[in-house]
């Protein structure tokens, strides 16, 4: 008998036993080694610019370091099983990100952006712990999906309230800090797409008219969500924020694809992103001219005033060629407005050259590849929606702005995630990081050794 | 939903890979054209980043640079600005360089290869080498001396050591400043506006890019033409040439200014600088050799650098028997810059030997290692040494007892040729004064310094402008100097 039951185990094991291993100590290596480089890069740029080792090295170290650690330990307490490397990523996305604003600095002197990044940076790693300590599973979400986006409108629409900030109203000013509510936005925006779309995939993928090869979802299905989208995008073009609009709605493509399954999705809404962009670009000056330097970024050059910002970023990254000039020793700092924020990869380019720009966006692509892998690895559909969501939401925002400064699209204003200048951004950015924590350590707990259905 | 998610996750490799490919196009593909775009200022940066290289003028910088604090770093500065202007010519990060500034700019930049430890330095280091100096053969005595001797006036002296072809000074006037073109202020365009609406033009190089009729100093040309031709064989015997000579083919009557020209020999005609002899002798040796004779001193030739570009002197080679007469005593379309007719007194003076000018000694790197040495000059027979020492006794005749005695030095042998040059419509202009010249120490083998001085004296009653009153001085005056500055070097 004992050694029937013995075979029968053997022969089917549990799916529990099978458990992924944990792989903290993995994660905290790592981590370790990218707070080095980033106070590596923070020394060579004070020995490239005056010889010595900046005075604050060792409190920028230790200040990277503890928050870093803290968030190791919130992730080891509460999500033992999450992906290990996206925290050390984003930890060293924003240490590196740190390094280049400090290093900008050093040309504005009057203009200093590092010490305030450097708080939002705690900021942003304090939300990262209350995330991954609170949220004991990110499924709980899926019930405050209203509230969500909700919480998401109010915020587009508060900076209406406020005066427009270089042409654009998303910023709202308070005690000398300004935020970017819309930021906050992309996430809860994420949240709620993905709770409606796991909730009504099926009637969205399966009911309608089918015109020609084209299945029509009902007016029921589609009437909020439509509308929510519509509401969003009309906000940020009233805001002049373009970028941000483009985003939302890539995301919603992507995810109604995924959730879906249906190519008509993509063709309806690549024929609405045309007819967005024909539209705008004709009728908004802003974009405009934005189309037309994209088109010919020297054509002020031609015209005998000097060259405009995409042309000096382009001399940016070409004068960055493969192996870049050296942190601290380029002159990036001639884009003049928004270097530090828009164009922060310009410094990037130019400095650590092809070698590093490349290994930046391997980062990045390597932060959205283990977010699609925590999806693939979900079982249940919000989950994987959410994940995918917030993969995506990282991804498209690298491919708008680095295509933007590197002139491969219509440049439009937008913060690279960890890297620019911007507090809210940060703050975004470690909340999707977070949830990208919890929702990998549910995948991985779970993890049976099967391919998901 | 598995194989929608890959299918997502596929599309974002996509932009990824598109990312990727892009940057190695802008930073690999178009980064040449990108850093060549005369828009991108940071070779501009680079290049004022740190301090230009000096000129030298025996053995002390004439320039300097001067840390602005502004994104363009360092801004050229001058020490005798005026003095050496038509030397340094200016570096302005506005408007260019000019003259040794342009010409030696790579050493002064620091881009030249020959400054680097070792070939392809700073393609491999992406870096430029400290700036290098450029050592002058200016005699800083003779330029001081010159400079004086103008006044201020408008004219132009150059002076070179015949036995070499060192340029030992080159001076023009009125001059300016170049240190006000330096930077790129308001001022800078301001100053850059006020010297190019200056009617006197002071940024005009006048001894290497202003030509002027020579005159009768283009006497030496005609007569080593027909010594070498052998038209004239004694220069006692008379020419039978009549006074007034009447411009063959035509019924102008050429006169000269003084009597006694009529037979005069060519001895008496050269220190008396009969025009009706002269331009007899020049027909009579004809445009072939008049052309030969005049183009081997360096007339008619474009390619002469000092290393700056020489404004080319001409000596028309398609012309009719009366205008071969004007042309052979230096009117009609022969002109020349002071330089060229410096060079005639040269060739003169060294056995009738010419070496081309220069102004560069040799270039070092910023701590002095020598990078580049000014070898042994080309050596050109312009006439047979015979004629050679014939014209020398010549132009001894015409400081001695003629024209041009004014130049005479005591214990010194000088040899010189006035000339009175007039111009305009009508020659209603006022005449320019010329003097050529050499000088040698009695002691001395050959002569030490040859000299030519053009005055376009506009105050001067028309009278007065001969080239003995009025430019002989000045040249006596850095033959002078060049002759006691280096009584002390053995040879």
């Amino acid at each position: 008998m004992t050694n029937a039951g013995t075979t029968v185990v053997q022969a089917d094991p549990p799916a529990r036993a099978v458990r992924l291993p944990r792989r903290r100590g993995i994660e905290l290596a790592l981590i370790v080694l990218a707070v080095l480089l980033s106070v590596y890069g923070y020394c060579a740029v004070g020995l490239a610019r005056y010889g010595t080792v900046p005075p604050g090295a060792a409190g920028y170290g230790a200040g990277l370091g503890v928050l870093a650690l803290l968030a190791h330990l919130a992730v080891r307490l509460r999500a033992p099983y999450a992906d290990p490397l996206l925290l050390p990523i984003g930890v060293l996305l924003n240490g590196l990100g740190l390094v280049l604003i400090y290093r900008l600095d050093l040309e504005t002197p009057g203009d200093r952006a590092a010490p305030t990044q450097l708080v939002w940076s705690t900021l942003g790693v304090t939300l990262f712990i209350v995330v991954v300590l609170m949220l004991r599973d990110h499924r709980w979400l899926q019930r405050y999906s209203y509230v969500c986006v909700a919480a998401a409108l109010v915020l587009l629409l508060l900076p209406i309230l406020f005066p427009a900030v270089n042409g654009a109203r998303i910023w709202i000013r308070i005690a000398g800090f300004s935020i970017q509510p819309g930021e906050f936005a992309k996430v809860l925006l994420a949240v709620f797409f993905a709770a409606y779309l796991a909730a009504n995939r099926s009637a969205l993928a399966y009911t309608g008219r089918r015109i020609w090869f084209v299945r029509l979802p009902t007016g029921r299905v589609l009437g909020p969500i439509l509308a929510i989208w519509l509401l969003s995008v009309g906000v940020l073009v009233l805001e002049r924020d373009l970028g941000t609009s483009l985003l939302f709605f890539g995301q919603f493509v992507v995810l109604l694809y995924v959730a879906t399954g249906r190519t008509g999705w993509i063709a309806v809404g690549l024929l609405l992103a045309c007819l967005g962009a024909v539209a705008v670009g004709r009728l908004e000056p802003h974009v405009h001219s934005r189309v037309e330097d994209w088109l010919h970024p020297f054509a002020s050059i031609d015209a005998g005033l000097g060259p405009g910002q995409l042309a000096q970023s382009l001399f940016a990254f070409a004068a960055g060629g493969v192996l870049g000039t050296g942190l601290g020793l380029g002159h990036s700092v001639l884009i003049g407005f928004a270097v530090k924020s828009d164009f922060i990869l310009a410094t990037a380019g130019e400095e650590l050259g092809l070698a590093g720009l490349c290994a930046i966006f391997l980062l990045y692509g390597l932060l959205v590849e283990r977010g699609y892998r925590a999806g693939l690895a979900l079982r249940d559909p919000f989950g994987r929606l959410l994940a995918v969501g917030l993969a995506s939401l990282i991804a498209l925002q690298v491919f708008v702005i680095a295509g933007g400064v590197t002139g491969l699209i219509p440049l439009t204003g937008m913060a690279m995630p960890f890297l620019a200048q911007g507090g809210s951004s940060v703050v975004t950015n470690w909340a999707t990081v977070a949830l990208l924590i919890r929702v990998s350590h549910t995948a991985r707990r779970e993890y049976d050794g099967e391919v998901a259905p | 939903m598995t194989r929608h998610i890959r299918h997502a996750a596929g599309f974002c490799a996509l932009l990824l890979l598109a990312l990727l490919v892009n940057a190695a196009r802008v930073q690999v593909v178009q980064a040449g054209s990108y850093d060549a775009n005369p828009a991108n200022r940071r070779v501009a940066i680079a290049r004022y980043g740190q301090p230009r290289g000096d000129i030298l003028v025996a053995g002390e910088p004439v320039t300097g640079s001067r840390d602005s604090g502004q994104q363009l770093r360092y801004e050229r500065t001058y020490v005798n600005g005026p003095l050496y202007a038509p030397v340094t010519g200016f570096a302005s990060q506005e408007y260019g360089t000019t003259l040794l500034e342009h010409a030696q700019d790579g050493v002064l930049s620091g881009t030249d290869p020959l400054l680097t430890p070792l070939p392809l330095w700073h393609g491999l280091t992406r870096s430029l080498s400290p700036g290098g100096h450029v050592v002058t053969t200016l005699d800083p005595a003779a330029q001081q001396a010159a400079y004086e001797g103008l006044d201020g006036r408008k004219g132009a002296v150059a002076a070179v050591e015949p036995s070499t072809g060192r340029i030992l000074a080159l001076v023009s006037t009125p001059s300016y400043d170049p240190s006000v073109l330096s930077g790129n202020a308001a001022a800078t365009e301001r100053s850059w506006e006020r010297l190019n609406s200056d009617p006197d033009k002071p940024m005009l190089n006048r001894a290497v890019r202003q030509t002027y009729p020579p005159g009768s100093t283009f006497k030496v040309v005609t007569a080593a033409a027909a010594l070498d031709a052998g038209v004239v064989t004694d220069l006692d015997r008379p020419t039978r040439s009549p006074d007034p000579y009447r411009l063959p083919g035509t019924r102008t009557w050429l006169m000269n200014e003084g009597d006694g020209c009529a037979d005069a020999p060519l001895r008496d005609a050269f220190e008396w600088s009969c025009n009706t002899v002269f331009a007899k002798l020049g027909v009579n040796v004809g445009v072939t050799g008049m052309t030969r004779t005049a183009q081997a001193f360096g007339f008619n030739d474009r390619a002469l650098r000092v290393p700056f570009s020489v404004a080319r002197s001409t000596f028309d080679t398609s012309v009719d028997k009366a205008q071969l007469a004007l042309s052979s005593i230096g009117q009609y379309n022969t002109r020349a810059t002071p330089l060229q007719m410096a060079m005639v007194a040269s060739a003169v003076a060294d056995g009738g030997q010419l070496r081309e000018p220069y102004l560069v000694e040799r270039t070092t790197t910023a701590d002095g290692r020598t990078a580049w040495t000014a070898g042994p000059r080309a050596v050109r027979q312009v006439m047979r040494p015979e004629t050679a020492d014939l014209m020398k006794e010549l132009m001894e005749g015409v400081v001695t007892e003629g024209t041009g005695t004014n130049a005479a030095i005591p214990g010194a042998i000088v040899g010189g040729k006035t000339g009175t040059a007039q111009h305009g419509v009508g020659n209603a202009g006022t005449p320019y004064a010329w003097f050529v010249s050499w000088a040698r120490r009695e002691e001395d083998l050959t002569p030490r310094v040859a000299v030519a001085v053009v005055v376009e004296d506009g105050s001067a009653h028309r009278g007065e402008i001969t080239g003995g009153g009025v430019a002989a001085p000045i040249a006596r005056a850095v033959m002078e100097a060049v002759l006691n500055s280096r009584s002390g070097s053995g040879g």
